[in-house]
C-alpha cells in the first residue's frame, strides 16, 4: 500500500502514540480539577501548549486548542467579526482558500458583511497589490493561507502580515498545510491568528490550535468554561492536545532533513509523471511550493477513474481537497488559475510524507501511465 | 478459482438486497470484486431544511448502505457522480416526455444511457472484465454465437422488460447473476451472508422521485398551471377542466373530478391542445400500436414476425404480428384488441422467455 495524499491526512507518529496512551490508560484527570488527579494531567498539558507555541513561533498563552483547523478558521473569523462588527464590516480575503475559511466568510457576507476576494494567477501567486489596494477604513480583517492544500503554493506571509501591520488591519492565516512542513512564525510573520491541525503533522484527528496574538482582540466561538484563559469553553482532549504537542516538537527537529528528502522523491515523482505521460502539466508555482505535493493536469482523463485505478493498485492520491472527492464540484482552487473545467477535471493531486520511499515513487511510475493509456481509450 | 476463471467485476450497488446479494455472491464465487454507486441525483435538494442550503458530499442513506455492505464483505468501494449527466439523460427526457403528453418511462432511460452506457464505460476503464447487476434477467450466449437477452426466473420479479435496449456489444460484457433465482432465494442468501440489508424493503417506484408524487416534482421543475385545460370526450363535448395534462395518463380512472352516468377513463392526452380526453372503457381498447427508436437484441430475420409483446412493465404479453418499418419504426397487430396503449411508454417483443427486441410507444393504432 502507498499512501501519497498527506495533504488529506497522515498517519499517528508512532511516538505520538507512545506520549498519548498514558492519557488514555490512567491519567484521566481533568485538568481544570485542583486534586492529583488534575494536576496529573495539568503539566502535560501545559507542556504540549510549550511545544505547539515553539513551532508555531508564538508565546504558550497565545495557543487556544480547538477540535480541529477548520474549528480554528471559524474562530479567528466569526470572532473578530463579533468583536469588531461596530468598527467595520469588511473582509480580505483570497479565491484559492480552504472550505474551513471560505465558508465562514461567505456566512458573514449572508448576515451583510462585504468579502473581497484577491484573485491569483496562473500559477496560483497570490497578487499583493490587489489585496493591498482592497483593504479600506472599514476592514478589519485579512484571511489568506500559508500553504496552499490543493496545490502546495506558498503564499508570502511575512508580506501579507508587513501589509497588515501597516494598514492596522488584523492578519489570519490558515497554517494548516504548511506548518511542520515549511517555517512559520506568527511572531516573525506578522500574523496576528494562525490556524493550525494536528492529523496534517502526524498527530490524531480531533485537535488543531488557534494562535490568538496578544492583545487581538477576538470573541470565542463556543461559550462556556473558563478553559483556555475563557476563550474556549469545553473540556480540554488532554490526549490529543498531548499528541498534538509532541507531534509538533518531532516536526520541528526533523523538518529539515525531512523536507529535503521529500523534495527529492517529490521532484522525482512529478519529472517522472510529466515525461511518461504525454500533455501532463503541474498546476501551481514549480518553487514558490510545499515540497511535499505536486498537483498534475492530465488531459483526456477523469481525476475519479484515475483514482479508482490506482486505488486498485493500493496507491492513494486525491483530486484536491478531500471534502470535495465524490462530489461534482470542480476545484475552485484551480477555477481561480484559469483552468478550465475540462482541466481541473483531470486534475490529480499527490502529497508526500514521512513513510514514502523511492521504491514506492518507482511503482507509481510504473503503473500510472499505463492506467492513463487505459483511460484514454488507448489500450 | 484459477487464475484465468477469475475475474475482476464491477457491480452496480444501490444499496438494495438485490445488488448486495449481487456483490457477496460474485465475492465468494473468488472473482475481484468492486462495488459501485451512482449518484445521480442532488438528494440534499429534498433533506435541506428552507434557508441554509446544506451541500453533502454523500448525503444518500441508500449510499451509506452500499458502502456498509462492501466494508462487511471486503470489497473496494466507489461512489461516481452522474449528476450532471442523469439530469440531462433521464430527467429532461422524462419532464419533455411529461409535457409531451406522453408517459415515460426512466428506468429504461437510465438503463439503457446511464448504467449500461456510462457505468459500464467506467468498468472498462477501471480494468474490470465484467460489470454486474441485480436485474432479474438472464443472458445465455446461443449455439449461433449471440447473446440471448432472456426473463428472470421469478416470474414475480422478471426485469427483461426494462433491459430490451441492451446491445450485443453490452450484453458481452454484462452478468445478471440473480437472473436464476427468485426473490424468496435471494433473501435467504442475504441472510445466509449475514448482510445487514437483509431485511430492507423493495425500492421505490422513481428513484429521483421520493415520495412518488411525481406531479409535484414536475411542477418544482417546470413550474405550476402549465398546460391546464379542458376535458372532452371524443366527439370535443366539453366535461370539465384540468389543471395541467401530465397529470393524467391513459387508462386512468380517477381523479378527473366529473359526474357522468358511466365510468370515465382517460383514453388520451393531447399536450398541444392542453386536452384530457375520456371516454368509456371500451374506447381504451386498440388493435395495434406504432414504435419509434426500436432496437433488437437479437436482429430479425424477417420484416413480419410473429411474438409477444408487453406493452407496460405490469403487463402480461400478449400475442402480436410486429412488422417492420424504415427509421427503426413498427407497427404492431394485437391479435385481440388490447386495452391502455399508452404513448411514451416501452413495449417489448419477446418469444417464449426471449428478448427479441423493443420500442418506444409512439400512438395506438385506431382503426381495425
Amino acid at each position: 500500500m502507498i499512501y501519497l495524499d498527506h495533504n488529506a491526512t497522515t498517519p499517528v507518529h508512532p511516538e505520538v502514540v507512545e506520549a498519548l496512551l498514558p492519557f488514555l490508560q490512567g491519567k484521566f484527570g481533568n485538568p481544570s480539577s485542583i486534586h492529583w488527579a488534575g494536576r496529573a494531567v495539568k503539566g502535560a498539558v501545559e507542556e504540549a501548549r510549550e511545544q505547539v507555541a515553539t513551532l508555531a513561533g508564538c508565546e504558550p498563552g497565545e495557543v487556544v486548542f480547538t477540535s480541529s483547523g477548520t474549528e480554528a478558521d471559524n474562530m479567528a473569523i466569526k470572532g473578530v467579526a463579533a468583536a469588531l462588527g461596530g468598527r467595520g464590516n469588511h473582509i480580505v480575503t483570497t479565491q484559492a482558500e480552504h472550505p474551513g475559511v471560505a465558508n465562514p466568510c461567505l456566512y458573514l457576507e449572508s448576515l451583510g458583511f462585504e468579502v473581497t476576494r484577491v484573485p491569483v494567477d496562473r500559477d496560483g501567486i497570490l497578487d499583493l497589490e490587489r489585496l493591498e489596494a482592497a483593504i479600506t477604513d472599514r476592514t478589519i480583517l485579512i484571511s489568506a493561507m500559508a500553504a496552499n492544500n490543493e496545490t502546495g503554493v506558498l503564499f508570502p506571509v511575512r508580506k501579507i502580515g508587513e501589509i497588515a501591520a501597516r494598514r492596522r488591519v488584523y492578519f489570519h492565516c490558515d497554517g494548516v498545510q504548511a506548518a511542520g512542513r515549511v517555517p512559520l512564525s506568527a511572531r516573525d510573520d506578522g500574523i496576528s491568528f494562525l490556524a493550525l491541525s494536528g492529523h496534517k503533522l502526524y498527530a490524531p484527528k480531533g485537535i488543531g490550535a488557534l494562535v490568538v496574538r496578544r492583545g487581538v482582540k477576538c470573541h470565542p466561538l463556543i461559550h462556556g468554561g473558563s478553559q483556555e484563559r475563557n476563550r474556549r469553553g469545553g473540556t480540554e482532549n488532554v490526549a490529543g492536545i498531548v499528541a498534538f504537542g509532541k507531534a509538533c516538537a518531532i516536526a520541528r527537529e526533523t523538518m529539515n532533513d525531512e523536507m529535503g528528502r521529500l523534495r527529492g522523491l517529490r521532484d522525482r515523482l512529478e519529472e517522472g509523471i510529466l515525461s511518461r505521460v504525454s500533455g501532463a502539466r503541474v498546476n501551481g508555482h514549480r518553487e514558490q511550493r510545499l515540497p511535499t505535493t505536486t498537483n498534475i493536469t492530465i488531459p483526456g482523463v477523469e481525476a475519479d477513474s484515475l483514482l479508482m485505478a490506482l486505488d486498485l493498485e493500493g496507491i492513494a492520491a486525491s483530486s484536491g481537497s478531500a471534502c470535495s472527492s465524490g462530489t461534482l464540484k470542480l476545484s475552485p482552487v484551480l477555477a481561480a488559475m484559469g483552468r478550465t473545467p475540462e482541466e481541473a477535471k483531470g486534475s490529480v493531486r499527490f502529497s508526500l510524507g514521512k513513510g514514502n520511499t523511492d521504491e514506492e515513487i518507482d511503482r507509481v511510475l510504473a503503473v500510472l501511465p499505463a492506467i492513463v493509456a487505459r483511460l484514454r481509450g488507448k489500450s | 478459482m484459477t487464475e484465468k476463471t477469475k475475474k475482476r467485476i464491477v457491480v452496480a450497488m444501490s444499496g438494495g438486497v438485490d445488488s448486495s446479494v449481487t456483490a457477496a455472491l460474485l465475492k465468494e464465487e473468488g472473482h475481484e470484486v468492486i462495488g459501485i454507486s451512482m449518484q445521480v441525483w442532488d438528494y440534499s435538494k429534498f433533506t435541506a431544511p428552507e434557508g441554509e442550503k446544506f451541500d453533502t458530499c454523500c448525503s444518500l442513506d441508500d449510499i451509506h448502505d452500499a458502502r456498509r455492505v462492501a466494508e462487511q464483505i471486503e470489497i473496494p468501494f466507489y461512489v461516481v457522480n452522474f449528476e450532471e449527466e442523469f439530469q440531462r439523460l433521464v430527467i429532461d427526457d422524462f419532464v419533455d416526455e411529461y409535457f409531451r403528453g406522453r408517459t415515460p418511462n426512466p428506468c429504461v432511460r437510465c438503463n439503457q444511457r446511464v448504467k449500461f452506457q456510462l457505468l459500464l464505460q467506467k468498468a472498462r476503464e477501471l480494468g474490470a472484465d465484467l460489470l454486474a447487476t441485480g436485474h432479474y434477467a438472464r443472458i445465455e450466449r446461443g449455439d449461433d454465437g449471440l447473446f440471448h437477452l432472456l426473463r428472470g426466473d421469478d416470474p414475480g420479479k422478471d426485469q427483461s422488460y426494462f433491459l430490451f435496449t441492451l446491445t450485443q456489444e453490452q450484453l458481452a460484457r454484462v452478468i445478471f447473476p440473480l437472473g436464476g433465482m427468485t426473490k424468496p432465494e435471494v433473501r435467504q442468501l442475504a441472510a445466509r451472508f449475514g448482510l445487514r440489508v437483509a431485511e430492507k424493503g423493495e425500492s421505490q417506484e422513481i428513484c429521483f422521485v421520493p415520495d412518488n408524487d411525481y406531479v409535484r416534482f414536475l411542477e418544482d421543475e417546470r413550474g405550476k398551471n402549465q398546460l391546464a385545460g379542458e376535458i372532452v370526450d371524443r366527439a370535443g363535448t366539453v366535461l370539465g377542466r384540468h389543471e395541467g395534462t401530465y397529470r393524467y395518463t391513459v387508462g386512468q380512472r380517477r381523479g378527473l373530478g366529473i359526474a357522468h352516468p358511466h365510468p370515465l377513463y382517460v383514453v388520451g392526452v393531447d399536450a398541444e391542445r392542453h386536452q384530457v380526453i375520456v371516454g368509456p372503457k371500451e374506447e381504451l381498447l386498440a388493435p395495434g400500436l406504432v414504435a419509434t427508436d426500436v432496437t433488437w437484441v437479437i436482429a430479425p430475420a424477417t420484416e413480419t414476425l410473429e411474438a409477444a409483446c408487453k406493452i407496460r412493465y405490469r403487463h402480461h404479453p400478449v400475442p402480436c404480428t410486429v412488422t417492420v418499418l424504415a427509421g427503426n419504426q413498427v407497427q404492431v397487430r394485437f391479435r385481440e384488441p388490447e386495452k391502455s396503449v399508452t404513448p411514451g411508454q416501452a413495449v417489448v417483443f419477446y418469444r417464449g422467455d426471449e428478448v427479441l427486441g423493443g420500442g418506444w410507444i409512439d400512438a395506438a393504432v385506431t382503426e381495425g
